[in-house]
């Protein structure tokens, strides 16, 4: 399954995902959902700048590496930031999102796409993923714990 | 039951006055997460970030 596909699954699976792009730490776009190509690099461009904006914040921590998500909740929506592996996916959706539920899809597709580049780059060919049986609705935002959205 | 009825209706719209409150949640590597309410300083470097982020996607 190659980035594209990845992505095809996400905003099928995850019916909250309005838009995603998938970058590498230097701003290269892998895959996008917005047929522009012009904008997808806008949108990876604003992601790293938050991304940096975001680590600043916690100065503490070694490096900006030490970062995996964000969520940027407004009213007009949210935009999600997840890291994993030298790429990032930047993501955004409806106000009052499964907070959750959406960085657990974020992170499963960077997660596929990591996986289909390690079985190409060792030559073997990608373990085909079942497909999903039905749209997920989003469930009832409930009150979570950080422990909960927390990255594994 | 008139006082239980306000003291509902002042608790949802307590709630909902909380949830209209922009925000950014940052979640670390340790598992640690911080939430920066849209008064926080830091927040205000992001918050626009995140509606240039959204305007690219949507206009």
């Amino acid at each position: 399954m190659d980035a594209e596909q990845a992505l095809a699954e996400l905003t099928e699976l995850s019916t909250q995902v309005e838009s995603a792009v998938v970058f590498d730490g230097a701003g290269k776009v892998i895959a996008s959902t917005l047929a522009d190509e012009v904008r997808s690099r806008e949108v990876a461009r604003i992601a790293l700048e938050l991304a940096e904006a975001a680590a600043g914040a916690r100065p503490s921590l070694p490096d900006e590496q030490s970062l995996v998500q964000v969520e940027v909740a407004m009213r007009a929506g949210s935009a999600f930031l997840v890291r994993h592996e030298g790429r990032l996916i930047a993501a955004t959706t409806s106000p009052e999102p499964t907070v959750g539920l959406v960085f657990y899809d974020l992170r499963t597709c960077l997660r596929t796409i990591a996986e289909a580049g390690e079985a190409e780059g060792a030559g073997r060919k990608p373990k085909p993923k079942p497909k999903p049986a039905r749209k997920r609705a989003p469930a009832k935002r409930s009150k979570t714990t950080p422990e909960a959205d927390a990255p594994s | 039951m008139l006082l239980l009825g306000a003291s509902g209706g002042f608790a949802l719209l307590r709630r909902r006055a909380r949830r209209a409150r922009e925000r950014a949640d940052l979640y670390f590597e340790d598992g640690s997460m911080v939430s920066l309410d849209e008064r926080s300083p830091e927040a205000m470097r992001l918050l626009p970030l995140g509606r240039d982020l959204l305007h690219a996607v949507r206009d």
